[in-house]
């Protein structure tokens, strides 16, 4: 399997070595994501799944596993695993089972969760991860699979007593498994990043890290390069970026310092202690599960035809890579196009943007330098920003029609993030309207030429000096000129040939 | 008229639809036997005011002209059927004050064929033994006794307290659940009828899980015809069940009197065992001669992989109930320890003291055979020879049209006997282990009394959802048969 999966990433991708005092390391990770399926319904009955509820106030006598209940299968969750292994690129198994993982804990009401085990509902695919630098690396997908979530243990309400939510008892989730293709922190973070954004796109979950319908667990190895994998770690549950960037780190130092202290590497479960910053083994190995797998004999095995899957892939939404293919054909850069798919919010606002018949590469342009960097400054996700796509595209449109200069658009976008309003109210109400009359622009050059008869023989002998003379003119006429015009203008009156 | 708990089933629903008798009067018969019938320990709970009010409700649709097809008629409920509001145990301590807030889809259907809940039955601890000596609740007690002997028998099990109520005439007929010969076993050493329909006819919602893939529910009466109406009514698809089937219910009933002309009955050679008792050998060729002399033919079969059959059944039904008793653990409901010190403690007490010592061993046995290492060695092969089992009926089918065998290898036996020793209890499953395995219908039904004046019971085994014929042929076996014997009432105070 390792060695299989090492043919897998391109060649050309270099590693983040560590260095260690023996020479470099290469780390080698791969991750087990956990997405909740976005579904009203739980995976074997109809409780709801809305989040926040009341404690225990969504559960079923089949989520409590009350004596003679059986499960029922939901079929739009299948249907979601199916559309989500259409996005993974992968084989679907048009027959898999469900076995029962068993072991005993207080949140598990059936002492089992019903998981698939040998026969997953997808098999292999994989996902495109975008690296800075335009390096594209490919990570294997191993599996998908659909298994019911544990309900919530609660330990800090008594001190002598714990307390047991089950709402979360039997939602469904979509367990996808990695090749062990990710070479550093950095990749690991932006394929969980590549398949939030996967299903986000296709509506299957809604990859709220922080609610905790998508968390990964994290397999960290480490090696010399070209050796063979070396044990692994498991670091447990992880449900922000940030920390699993920081975990692997840890983790990889961690090895690497064991390794050339003579030690050897334990396969172990860890998780991370965000406050510290370390990871630590969560059980001992007394405690290892055997969880008895076997086929769940209260369910038949899962199977659909073809032509449902065909019907679900023919009705699957673009996706980044696609998108991302679409807007470079418009003419944006592979940059700007990535930062635009990224995320499937960012995306869509784009799309309104196009819709309004923008020039693409003027509203990528517009967004990435202006509009973005104001988010960002500010702390806002796009949809918490104070202006809308179509705002946006008003501003783009007005530029574009020369109504008002790149400096006036930026005065526009000041005025919406502060007062709100409509772009073309405000260049209207506010005079921020762009000089094209090239009379009243003419007055002005002559104006600023006459009070400066110095500085134009040093331009004559220096043209581009005539920058200043431009400067002059645009402050005389507060920004509204339009900057080629009155370069032009300046330069025919010093008699400057224009370049070019 | 003789008493009125000496109606089958069918005369009781004629003489009440007739308004010869009321539902109400019928129901009052049997609260009273089954309240002078405690000696036998038949009932867990019983529950005469449901049935009274129940009957009331009964005999007001008839008077409205709107009755259903079990109009005032009383009956058990093993008490492994969840019933809601009323405590089931499941013969269990671990669930001793369990009160569902549901009602199982077969109970249900029962009730809305107009039926009448009298209370719940004994059994053994979730179905697991073949005598009923499991149960939490005492052992149930055959009201059948051997010729001038006081020595208290078993009335097989796990559907015990089934079997014991329809011989005792506590009811019209129960329902019972069949997972390797829980209600064939009891129904043969009653000397009464019972069927196992195929797997999946009837719906295992709200009932309490032994062995998912094997446990099937079904009916203990009287005669053939009162099984076949009861099956009618019990059997349905069921949404909440992925493992019942959607085919259409026949009107059993309709077709019992259609005889075995024609009908090719095969004979299984496997089942002649070595220990059998004599005076069942002979029941079963007195039941062969019986068909053929009906028109049937008889053809010698072989099913070759019969002798794995009870390996196999003690890995696979012990595996599943390894993981389906799980649920029992003490947090949600049923026995929890007193004061335990962590959460292990709170299992490894709550269990220790909930389940008894049939259900221990069959958990520890589930819980090794699914282990890792282990796995292969046994659940797998047992998977593997399951599907042989289930060839080997295939194979047969091709000769015949249903088997014919004996249902136990020997007669009742008495309480204390072989519980100290469970291998020679399994083997008392030997042949009834094999139908559930291959998930076929089977159909048990009194064929004579031994020299001790005991029942000894055959069992026909049919093709999948051909129940129809099986109850055809057993109505057959039951004339030819023509027995009138029951137990003497020994047992009223």
């Amino acid at each position: 399997m390792a060695i299989q999966s090492e043919e897998r990433i391109n060649g050309a991708r270099k590693s983040k070595l560590i260095q260690g005092s023996t020479g470099a390391w290469e780390v080698v990770i791969g991750l087990e994501v956990h997405c909740q399926v976005l579904s009203k319904a739980k995976l074997f009955s109809g409780a709801s799944t809305e989040f926040g509820a009341d404690p225990n106030s969504q559960v079923s006598f089949v989520d409590a596993a009350m004596p003679g209940m059986l499960p029922v299968i939901n079929k739009f969750c299948v249907e979601q695993a199916v559309r989500t292994g259409l996005g993974l690129k992968a084989e679907i198994n048009l027959t898999s089972v469900f076995d029962r993982k068993n072991y005993f804990y207080a949140d598990l009401p059936a002492g089992y969760q019903i998981s698939q085990f040998k026969n997953p509902i997808v098999g292999e695919g994989e996902v495109l991860v975008d690296l800075p630098g335009g390096e594209v690396a490919r990570v294997g997908i191993e599996r998908l699979h659909l298994e019911q979530d544990a309900g919530k243990s609660i330990h800090d309400q008594s001190p002598d007593s714990s307390f047991v939510d089950l709402n979360r008892a039997g939602i469904a989730l979509m367990e996808i498994v990695s090749r062990p293709d990710m070479r550093s922190s950095e990749e690991a973070a932006a394929y969980l990043k590549k398949l939030r954004a996967i299903v986000r796109y296709l509506g299957t979950c809604d990859g709220n890290m922080e609610e905790g319908s998508m968390r990964a667990d994290v397999n960290v190895s480490v090696r010399k390069p070209g050796d063979p994998l070396n044990t692994r770690c498991e670091i447990k549950n992880m449900n922000s970026m940030r920390f699993i960037v920081q975990a692997i780190e840890y983790e990889a130092r961690r090895q690497i310092d064991v390794l050339e202290s003579g030690g050897r590497i334990k396969q172990e479960t860890l998780l991370f202690d965000t406050k510290l910053g370390e990871t630590r083994p969560m059980r001992s190995k007394e405690e290892a599960h055997d969880y008895r797998y076997f086929p769940d004999p209260d369910l038949l095995p899962l199977s659909f035809e073809q032509a449902w899957v065909d019907e679900i892939a023919a009705s699957l939404p673009e996706l980044p890579d696609a998108k991302k293919d679409r807007f470079t054909a418009m003419g944006l850069s592979t940059y700007d196009a990535l930062v635009l798919v990224a995320e499937k919010e960012t995306a869509d606002y784009f799309e309104v943007m196009l819709a309004e018949g923008v020039d693409a590469k003027a509203a990528a342009n517009w967004l990435n330098n202006e509009y973005f960097g104001r988010l960002n400054k500010a702390g806002l996700a796009l949809s918490e920003g104070p202006v809308s796509a179509h705002a946006n595209s008003e501003i783009v449109k007005m530029v574009g029609e020369n109504i008002i200069s790149s400096k006036g658009a930026k005065d526009v976008l000041d005025i919406l993030w502060a007062e709100g309003g409509a772009p073309r109210s405000i260049v209207e109400s506010r005079g921020l309207k762009q000089v094209t009359d090239t009379s009243a622009i003419e007055k002005a050059v002559d104006a600023v030429i006459a009070a400066n008869p110095d500085k134009v023989e040093a331009a004559k002998a220096k043209p581009t000096l005539a920058g200043w003379f431009v400067g002059q003119v645009m402050k005389a006429t507060g920004g509204k000129a339009n900057p080629a015009t009155v370069n032009a203008l300046v330069k025919a009156r010093l008699g400057i040939a224009e370049e070019g | 008229m003789s008493d009125l708990t000496d109606f089958t089933l069918a005369e009781a629903r004629d003489a009440v639809a007739g308004k010869k008798i009321s539902a109400k009067e019928l129901t009052q018969g049997f609260v009273t036997a089954m309240e002078g019938a405690r000696a036998l320990n038949i009932f867990v709970t019983e529950t005469p005011d449901i049935a009274l009010k129940m009957a009331e409700a009964s005999d007001a649709r008839i008077a409205a002209g709107t009755a259903r097809p079990l109009e005032g008629l009383p009956l058990g409920i093993k008490d492994l059927y969840c019933t809601k509001g009323v405590r089931t145990t499941a013969g269990s301590k671990i669930l001793e004050n369990y009160v569902p807030q549901y009602e199982s889809t077969v109970s249900q259907n029962l009730w809305d064929n107009g039926a009448v809940m009298l209370g719940k039955l004994n059994l053994d601890e979730f179905a697991m033994g073949s005598s009923n000596e499991t149960s939490a609740y005492g052992p149930c007690i055959s009201p059948w006794r051997a010729k001038d002997s006081k020595t208290a028998l078993v009335p097989g099990g796990s559907s015990g307290g089934s079997s014991a109520a329809v011989a005792a005439r506590l009811c019209l007929g129960a329902t019972a659940t069949d997972t390797g010969g829980s209600i064939r076993t009891p129904a043969a050493v009653t000397g009464t009828v019972g069927i196992k329909p195929t797997y999946g006819r009837c719906s295992r919602w709200g009932i309490v899980a032994f062995a998912s893939s094997l446990d099937q529910a079904g009916p203990i009466a009287k005669t053939v015809r009162d099984t076949a109406i009861l099956l009618k009514a019990m059997a349905s698809i069921d949404d909440k069940d992925s493992t019942s089937v959607d085919l259409p219910v026949p009107d059993y009933e309709a077709g019992i009197e259609g005889g075995v002309k024609g009908l090719r009955i095969g004979i299984p050679k496997e089942y002649r065992v070595e220990g059998t008792d004599p005076e069942i050998a002979a029941v079963w060729e007195k039941g062969a001669e019986w068909l053929k002399a009906q028109g049937a033919e008889i053809v010698e079969v072989s099913l070759p992989h019969t002798k794995y059959a009870l390996p196999t059944y003690y890995i696979v039904a012990p595996a599943e109930c390894s993981s389906n008793l799980a649920r029992y653990d003490g947090v949600r409901f049923g026995h929890r320890a007193a004061d335990p010190k962590d959460l292990i403690d709170l299992y490894e007490r709550s269990r220790a003291e909930g389940f008894g010592a049939e259900v221990r061993r069959r958990i520890l046995i589930g819980t090794y055979v699914l282990s890792a290492g282990y796995y292969d060695a046994y659940y797998l092969r047992a998977q593997k020879l399951r599907t042989l089992i289930k060839r080997d009926f295939e194979e047969a089918y091709k000769k015949c049209d249903m088997l014919l065998t004996p249902a136990t290898p020997s007669p009742a036996f008495a309480i204390g006997e072989k519980i100290a020793d469970p291998v020679t209890m399994y083997l008392y499953d030997v042949f009834t282990v094999t139908v559930n395995l291959a998930g076929l219908p089977a159909l048990v039904v009194p064929a004579g009394l031994n020299t001790a004046g005991l029942p000894l019971g055959l069992q026909l085994i049919g093709k999948a959802f051909d129940e129809a014929t099986l109850f055809r042929a057993g109505r057959a076996l039951e004339i030819a048969a023509d027995l009138k014997a029951k137990p003497q009432n020994w047992w009223s105070q």
